[in-house]
């Protein structure tokens, strides 16, 4: 064959910037990983970066899309909408489901941000870099949680009662 | 290809068509060898809204953003002078951005550049984790790869998420004091910004042509006005991120993304205190640096206690004694001596490479007066020692224009008061722009320096 891009993409699968690009990236990655091949926590850094990955793929992943999936369970807004395109009642169990939601994604987003903060982590780390005694905040994010909920539940409410105001008039 | 060239056999022909590469039989057997389960998996993917357009919108938000974050990165690793051997990893090779001086001004420069790059850090953590979700569906495909291409390109794809995720965890650990993970921070964290940063580059080579197609704007199908019910999937698209059968909308388009921005929007209110004074600092509620540190002129936020570095209040005493040297001659003043010398008083920041930061008036001598005094007028450089006995910071080198920007001060008060032994009792270093582990507490001499 006479073309060697067209030979490349036959065989390889892609074309030479492809080829190119990946080059590069490992050879970084392999000039990190030899520099840190010496180290004495080598795996222990391996070990996170791939925990990392098997952590948020195959468990914070399925944790949430299944917390999300009862939640459409509970609020019945898993199956098809009705052949009429969704009625009133579907609109309301939609919101209550993305209400809950919301909040609930919040909550979990700031408690994985702040993990270490929450449990009180590292106390004496913190004692030494601050003079202070580390105070676990889980109260301050169950307040900012609550918070966030009833925010939510009265911005539902409003919603609501707009609804029936304009479904009356 | 040419029209001029002969006709490929039949097999490569094929291979260009199918995009199985070599060798065929492999590929081709592993798409055939369907693990059970595997239908399910694709089948059981149901949110509407996943397709090229929403993955290519959190994408271009990364793409503005993750810059940001690796050169602030970059440039907070040259704000430690590495050409002094004092910016940590110290053996980074060619992995680092040109030796240079690092200015005095604007004295928030550190300020801003770490703020930002702990900060934005912080805020697109809701993006990256928003982007996963839009393509995870990829993780799970059958068959994983139908050519060497693609082995490599997936190798490359957990280097690109393995590196955000290393790079996150041990952000956010780190600025929470919570070492759990048993490796140097500095190591890991500026080797994983590498390693991050190459297979990015080598993602957004590949993709950006295709994020630009998905967000051209077409008639009729603007995501962002489409309200919940009249969202529809996108057409399937050669890369697998439209569901086979998806599930009716929950949520609109805008709606998701709205979402996500209003993540970052509350960790963005959530962090951004501990880079302000006054009342809005408690605003950083959740994060160490938002906590009251205390009343009165030496109430603000400190790195290292003195407890912590082993400052006995004998080491401070009536005995301490300031020894600096210089061009052949050695100087010792007592802190009377010190106060007896022209004052200067500069409003400058204090900011940490945890992202917070803080500004004080600060009272002392000119570090350019004292280089005088040593007879070295014009140093190369300046090397200050701290009493503390341990640590990695209790020395710091500072460069010529560091010793003698006019604000540069060795410290003995700060807010009209003298020092607290926290902040570094009986003198300290506070020179602009410099980052604040290398602003030498419980200074015990200075070395001026006239040959770099």
């Amino acid at each position: 064959m006479a073309d060697p891009v067209a030979r490349l993409r036959a065989t390889y699968g892609a074309g030479p910037r492809h080829v190119l690009v990946l080059l590069l990236c490992f050879v970084v990655t392999g000039w990190v990983v030899l520099r840190l091949a010496g180290e004495a926590t080598a795996w222990r850094m391996l070990l996170w970066f791939l925990g990392a990955v098997i952590f948020h793929d195959l468990v914070l992943f399925p944790v949430y899309a299944a917390v999300d999936r009862a939640l459409r369970g509970v609020t019945r807004t898993a199956r098809r909408p009705a052949a009429s395109g969704g009625d009133g009642s579907e609109r309301v169990r939609l919101a209550v489901l993305n209400h809950v939601r919301a909040p609930a994604l919040a909550a979990g987003l700031l408690f994985l941000v702040f993990l270490p903060g929450l449990l009180g982590w590292g106390a004496e780390t913190y004692r030494a870099a601050t003079a202070q005694e580390r105070m676990p905040y889980l109260l301050r994010w169950l307040a900012v949680s609550g918070v966030l909920f009833l925010v939510s539940a009265v911005a539902l409410v409003i919603r609501w009662l707009r609804w029936r105001t304009s479904e009356r008039g | 290809m040419p029209a001029s060239d002969p006709a490929p056999p039949a097999e490569d022909r094929a291979g260009a068509a199918d995009g199985y590469g070599t060798p065929r039989r492999l590929w081709q057997g592993l798409d055939r060898h369907r693990p059970p389960g595997a239908d399910a998996v694709t089948r059981g993917w149901r949110s509407p809204l996943r397709g090229p357009w929403l993955t290519s919108v959190f994408g271009a938000v990364l793409l503005a953003t993750l810059p940001l974050v690796i050169i602030t990165g970059l440039l907070d690793y040259a704000a430690y002078a590495p050409r002094f051997g004092q910016a940590f990893p110290t053996d980074v090779s060619w992995l680092r951005l040109p030796y240079f001086d690092w200015p005095t001004r604007p004295s928030w420069l550190f300020r801003l550049t770490q703020g930002l790059h702990v900060g934005l850090g912080i805020v697109i953590v809701p993006v990256v984790l928003a982007k996963l979700w839009s393509v995870i569906p990829k993780l799970f495909d059958w068959p994983p790869a139908r050519s060497v291409a693609q082995v490599l390109e997936r190798l490359s794809l957990l280097l690109l998420v393995g590196g955000i995720l290393f790079q996150i965890a041990t952000g956010l650990l780190n600025i929470q004091y919570a070492y759990v993970f048993g490796f140097d921070f500095y190591t890991a964290h500026y080797f994983g910004a590498w390693v991050f940063t190459a297979a990015l580059v080598a993602h957004v080579a590949l993709k950006l042509p295709r994020m630009v197609t998905a967000l051209r704007p077409r008639p009729g199908r603007d995501a962002l006005r489409t309200p919940r019910a009249a969202t529809r999937p996108e057409p399937p698209d050669p890369d697998g991120l439209v569901p086979v059968r998806p599930g009716p909308p929950t949520v609109s388009r805008r709606g998701a993304v709205a979402l996500v921005g209003g993540g970052s929007l509350l960790l963005a209110v959530l962090t951004v205190g501990q880079s302000l004074d006054g009342p809005l600092r408690r605003t950083a509620w959740l994060l160490p640096r938002g906590q009251d540190p205390g009343a009165g002129p030496n109430g603000f936020q400190i790195n290292r206690s003195a407890a912590a570095a082993g400052i006995q209040a004998a080491d401070t005493g009536p005995g301490w004694r300031l020894t600096l040297h210089g061009a052949g001659r050695t100087v010792t003043l007592d802190r009377a001596a010190l106060l007896a010398m022209a004052q200067h008083t500069a409003r400058l920041p204090i900011a940490c490479v945890e992202g917070w930061s803080t500004v004080q008036t600060w009272t002392g001598v000119r570090l350019r007066d004292l280089a005088a005094l040593a007879g070295t007028p014009d140093p190369a450089s300046a090397h200050v020692r701290s009493m503390e006995r341990s640590g990695l910071f209790r020395q710091a080198t500072l460069q010529a224009n560091q010793v003698l920007d006019p604000d540069s001060l060795l410290a003995l008060r700060v807010n009209g008061a003298d020092l607290s032994p926290d902040h570094g009792f009986p003198a300290r270093i506070i020179v602009p722009a410099l980052p604040g582990v290398h602003c030498t507490k419980w200074v015990a001499d200075i070395d001026f320096r006239t040959d770099g």
